[in-house]
């Protein structure tokens, strides 16, 4: 796939959100849209799958650490062809293998049930250690998202510390720097920074790019794959709400799904790249 | 019952004593020797836990993970995604005394056959105190779905219990074990087997419902309880989930009463659990003997045991109580 049809992918995994949450009702929005391109170039490019055959043994693997932005991943599975797109809006729904939260028993593809927060980079270590240590197979990678308000949990430096000791260098971490948690922003709920210098001190390469720039995010990750002796982290500035301008930088939104104006407009907006472009069949 | 052999010796002073953990210990390697899929996690108490003669046979297939109990429970978790069988140490206060939700989310709701290792549980740890004297966790593992929980009488079922755990391939487990040597009152041949519990000693007054190391001290309270002409029959519980319905509700129909023993809260623990088995089948009186609503404190083992009533003689002393005032069940009444 090139970059522009990546882009626009991410675009499509956008409106399926949108779409996901109007009809759940409730969920988290800002999450799930931010990490819609770097969720999307996994998927896409990054990442040796196959969606007909999930438990392929050569698999790759991903880890969402941060289980409540799961709509993004269901809506890039869905895009991936793992199941129809019809399906996504039973999202929350009694019945449904969408659960609110990821659960790996009901939904083929996924790898770990999350939503607690701070337990999916230790899973992922466990991976990791696994494929380099015991089998030692060194083609597989695991792939891991977490949240940055998610940092406050222990248990995710106790995986750090553990992943920087074993030179975990099969796992690649990205980190979704939006700056928002539930009760605010980051910096004033609990401060991170000097994220990058935390990581490094747990013995991890750093590496910092632009969550929105498809090319960025695919060379950090090959850049990852390039470091042989370390785990490695890249931390992606997002925006949270990204694409739709009156969710985009409100922490607000996190938590919070739109009702069925609210879904109109954003649509509108991702239809229409906020008006730059004139989309046929919406009578702008 | 037929088929339970005792230990001859179990009554007697000079019984053999080994800690439930020396059976864990030995269980854990032949195991590994069975199945290449088991996996050691240790939680910066190798030695203690006893999974060192597992980290000594096999330490490719051993990680030490330090002191970080939430990591150690998800790391294997991870490590079960990828087909392996791993068995996390650490005390029982720590794991799952810290990591309950780890075990919740990412081994039960994630349905990996993650293996929790409680060891030192009980008052019976000692002089480090309360702290360190895990009694809820029974509570705590038993309210799991998926979770199965065992808490092995002595160190040759401990050795037995560890084996048929690493044999389930699909379930998280849990496995309880004290610090202290205790009687060993089973034998090599005695069966054991996930989800049973046996009557090892048979009376029609009353069934003491016995649970983990407690069992040897129940055993010998029958036998003083014996000679005060009261017939106690003992029901040994190592599965304490899931729990051998039939046999204790049979051995209850057959007694009218029930006194249910352990080391650990009897509130929600394995006397709240007995309540509920017979509040659902067969409501005959019933006496729970364990921690009521308090912590440990410091001393040696054999004097907490006595201190809190945990010794045959404080168990017999509280049976017979209870049976000259409590009549037995009777269907209908």
């Amino acid at each position: 796939m090139t970059i522009t049809q990546l882009e626009q992918k991410a675009n499509t995994v956008r409106k399926d959100i949108i779409t996901m949450l109007e009809a759940a009702g409730s969920g988290h929005s800002a999450g799930p849209l931010g990490l819609a391109d770097v969720v999307t170039a996994l998927y896409f490019t990054i990442m040796n799958i196959r969606p007909e055959e999930p438990e392929w043994s050569e698999r790759d693997f991903f880890f969402l650490s941060n289980g409540h932005t799961v709509p993004v991943q269901y809506a890039v599975m869905a895009e991936r062809g793992y199941f129809d797109v019809s399906e996504l809006t039973t999202l929350r729904k009694l019945g449904s293998r969408l659960q609110g939260h990821p659960e790996r028993t009901k939904l083929p593809g996924l790898e770990n049930t999350s939503g607690p927060l701070g337990s999916g980079l230790s899973q992922a270590a466990g991976v990791a250690y696994t494929l380099q240590y015991m089998d030692k197979n060194p083609k597989r990678w695991v792939y891991c998202i977490t949240g940055d308000g998610e940092l406050d949990e222990g248990n995710v430096w106790e995986a750090a510390m553990f992943a920087g000791k074993y030179k975990l260098s099969q796992l690649t971490v990205f980190v979704d720097r939006n700056n928002i948690q539930i009760d605010g922003r980051t910096e004033d709920v609990m401060p991170l920074e000097d994220l990058a210098g935390k990581w490094r001190s747990f013995g991890w390469h750093v590496q910092e790019v632009d969550g929105h720039n498809m090319e960025s995010l695919i060379d950090a990750a090959d850049m990852a794959k390039a470091i042989t002796n370390r785990p490695s982290v890249v931390i992606m500035h997002t925006v949270p709400g990204k694409g739709v301008d009156f969710m985009e930088y409100d922490y607000r939104w996190h938590g919070m799904p739109p009702n069925h104006d609210q879904a109109k407009v954003a649509l509108h907006e991702l239809r229409t790249l906020k008006g730059k472009i004139r989309h046929e069949g919406e009578g702008v | 019952m037929s088929d339970y052999t005792l230990n001859p010796h179990y009554a007697s002073d000079d019984v053999a004593k080994e800690p439930t953990r020396a059976g864990f210990g030995r269980g854990l390697k032949k195991a590994g020797e069975l199945d290449e899929r088991i996996v050691a996690l240790c939680a910066d108490l190798t030695d203690s836990t006893q999974m060192s003669h597992f980290a000594g046979a096999f330490p490719e297939r051993f990680v030490e993970i330090g002191v970080a109990e939430q990591n150690l429970v998800t790391v294997a978790s991870g490590m079960a995604r990828m087909g392996k069988v791993p068995f996390t140490a650490s005390y029982a206060a720590f794991s799952p005394g810290r990591n309950w939700e780890q075990i919740r989310t990412t081994a039960c709701l994630n349905e990996q056959p993650v293996k929790i290792v409680g060891a030192h549980a009980g008052v019976s740890v000692g002089p480090d105190g309360a702290t360190h004297q895990m009694l809820e966790d029974i509570a705590l593992m038993r309210v799991l779905p998926h979770m199965v929980v065992l808490n092995p009488g002595d160190a040759i079922e401990a050795e037995k219990a560890t084996m048929a755990l690493a044999r389930d391939d699909k379930n998280p487990g849990y496995i309880r074990l004290a610090r202290e040597k205790t009687p060993i009152f089973s034998t090599e041949h005695t069966p054991f087997e996930i989800g049973k519990a046996y009557v090892l000693h048979e009376g029609d007054d009353v069934s003491i419902i016995s649970t983990g190391t407690m069992t040897a001290q129940a055993l010998i309270a029958a036998k003083q309880l014996r000679e005060l002409g009261i017939s106690a029959e003992v029901v040994h519980v190592p599965t304490i989930k899931p729990l051998d319905v039939d046999t204790i509700v049979a051995s209850v129909a057959k007694t009218g009463r029930a006194v249910s023993v352990e080391e650990a809260q009897a509130a929600a623990g394995f006397g709240g659990l007995i309540a509920e088995t017979l509040g659902d089948h067969m409501p005959a009186p019933l006496l729970r003997i364990g921690m009521n609503d308090r912590f440990g404190e410091s001393g040696s083992p054999d004097e907490l045991l006595a201190h809190f009533g945990f010794d045959a003689g404080s168990i017999a002393t509280r049976v017979q109580e209870f049976v000259a005032n409590r009549p037995q069940y009777k269907k209908g009444f």
